[in-house]
């Protein structure tokens, strides 16, 4: 459907397009079906970050495909020892239904924006954006997400590491959709924190996830806002499983010497590829890694001691 | 231009809309709301919260079109027949705002928080209302007041 040319606000700012053509599926097939028709209609599920650049203008998207309306993108279920979240799950309901299941994604959820935020944005919009600052992507990485995308008639599923490939890139293709991403329930404690300019509503700049399946006796960690992508660090992994085995803690549930959680972090900021920008320098970010990985692991070993 | 019916504030309203119109200058102009007002458009400082089917968003970042078949309620449903909500009353009677550019925000972001949790302390009324701004009163009348009409609304809805 064809508008008439841009207008401009109050305010001095465009509101959408020239001719915006507003495509409104209800149903995933039918979405499929209209992103192959138009490739290049940009996706809209919670609008948190999509309408920032609208209303700044940095963005004039000749057609945009509403997701709201989908039910199947708003539904979650467990399968097997995984949840299946449809990427169209609000932050909100996620850390009210599932959150349990997915204690890591659940903390990082919940420090994202504000509870108006919260209401609308979702994963399937953080994994979109793709932001080396997303904070529901550390958790997801830690926790060996895979991503399931489709385009009409067929789908696909990757992990997480071989979704998002560069700073606001991805392995989307133009006529493909995230419908959802499959997250191992919990096996252990998973913790997250991040550092930002003030404590509400900033860009993250530095994160931290980890996992810890308490099974297998394995630790991951993941790193956010300090390289072009999410990154693993799988030294300080290995460093922290083989002096928790050494040292008997994972039986004696025992606390972590301060030389270890001190040379874990030391490990994770060296796996940092963190640059100097507006939010933080190199440094900057390679010390707050260190402090607030020492920290996170901490919290998830006491977690850890506390369960029977 | 598009058609969409949305209830607002209880009444039911059909119209048509430009496919790019933020439900915010389509509340504000359209339907002549004007308690909702906008401060940043870009999702900052929460002046235009509204609640879409009940829960608080930033009207500046939904579009109208997407507000098809919703339930919108906005600062104007508050007062009945010329009484104050209890929100309202305990925003004036603790001197909750100044200007009071971010007053309707805040209410609404408010009215949303104490329907959903059980007795907030201090600490979880400031942080509910993280996504709000308030350049004046630096906050601490304003979480004065939630707490009075929290409590208030509690004792009134046990009665
Ligand atoms: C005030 C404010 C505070 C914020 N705070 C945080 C924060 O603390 N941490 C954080 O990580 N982010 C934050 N954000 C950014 C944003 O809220 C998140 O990135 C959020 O997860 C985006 O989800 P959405 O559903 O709103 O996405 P949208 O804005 O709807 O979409 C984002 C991108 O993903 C694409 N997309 C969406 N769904 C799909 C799909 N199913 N398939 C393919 N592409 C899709 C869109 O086309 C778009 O490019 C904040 C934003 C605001 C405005
Ligand atoms: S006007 Fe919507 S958040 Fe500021
Ligand atoms: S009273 Fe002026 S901005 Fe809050």
């Amino acid at each position: 459907m064809a508008g008439p040319a841009n207008e401009v606000d109050g305010l001095g700012r465009c509101q959408g397009g020239k001719g915006l053509e507003f495509l409104q599926p209800t149903s995933l097939t039918e979405a499929l079906e209209l992103k192959a028709a138009h490739p290049g209609a940009v996706p809209l599920a919670g609008g948190t970050d999509l309408m920032v650049d609208l209303n700044f203008d940095r963005l004039r998207p000749e057609a945009m495909l509403d997701l709201t309306r989908i039910d199947e993108l708003k539904q979650w279920w467990p399968h097997d020892d995984l949840i299946r979240l449809g990427a169209g799950v609000s932050y909100t309901r996620l850390v009210s239904e599932i959150g349990e299941y997915l204690p890591g994604l659940a903390i990082a959820s919940r420090t994202i924006g504000s509870p108006q935020i919260r209401n609308r944005a979702t994963v399937g919009g953080n994994l979109g954006t793709s932001s080396p600052a997303g904070d529901a992507l550390p958790p997801l990485l830690a926790a060996g997400a895979e991503i399931e995308v489709a385009s009409a008639g067929s789908s696909r599923r990757m992990p997480f590491r071989d979704f998002m490939i560069g700073p606001k890139k991805n392995a989307l293709a133009p006529e493909e959709l995230i419908v959802a991403v499959h997250i191992p329930k919990a096996r252990g404690p998973q913790q997250f924190s991040k550092i930002g300019t003030r404590n509400a509503m900033v860009i993250s700049v530095a994160s931290f996830a980890l996992a810890i399946d308490a099974g297998t006796r394995a630790i991951s960690c993941a790193i956010g806002s300090a390289g072009p992508v999410i990154l693993e660090a799988p030294e300080a992994d290995e460093f922290i499983e083989s002096s928790l085995e050494e040292s008997g803690a994972w039986d004696a549930r025992s606390r972590i010497d301060n030389s270890v959680l001190q040379r874990f972090g030391e490990l994770v900021a060296q796996g940092a590829r963190p640059i100097t920008d507006v939010r933080g320098t190199k440094a900057y970010r390679q010390h707050a890694l260190a402090v607030i990985a020492a920290r996170t692991l901490t919290w998830a070993w006491d977690d850890y001691m506390a369960s029977a | 231009m598009r058609r969409v019916s949305l209830t607002v504030n209880a009444v039911e309203h059909e119209a048509m809309v430009e496919p790019r119109q933020l439900l915010v200058y389509f509340l504000r102009e359209q339907l002549g709301l004007t308690g909702t007002n906008v401060g940043c458009d870009t999702s900052t400082c929460g002046a235009c919260t509204i609640l879409l089917n009940g829960k608080s968003v930033k009207s500046c970042t939904v579009l109208a079109v997407q507000a098809e078949g919703t339930e919108v309620t906005t600062i104007e449903a508050l007062a009945q027949d010329g009484d104050l909500h209890p929100l309202q009353q305990a925003f004036h009677e603790t001197h909750a705002l100044q200007c009071g550019y971010c007053t309707p925000g805040m209410i609404m972001a408010a009215l949303d928080l104490i329907t959903n949790n059980e007795d907030m302390d201090e600490d979880e009324i400031r942080t509910g209302l993280e996504g709000n701004l308030c350049r004046c009163t630096g906050y601490h009348n304003i979480v004065k007041a939630i707490q009075q009409a929290s409590s208030e609304m509690r004792s009134f809805a046990t009665k």
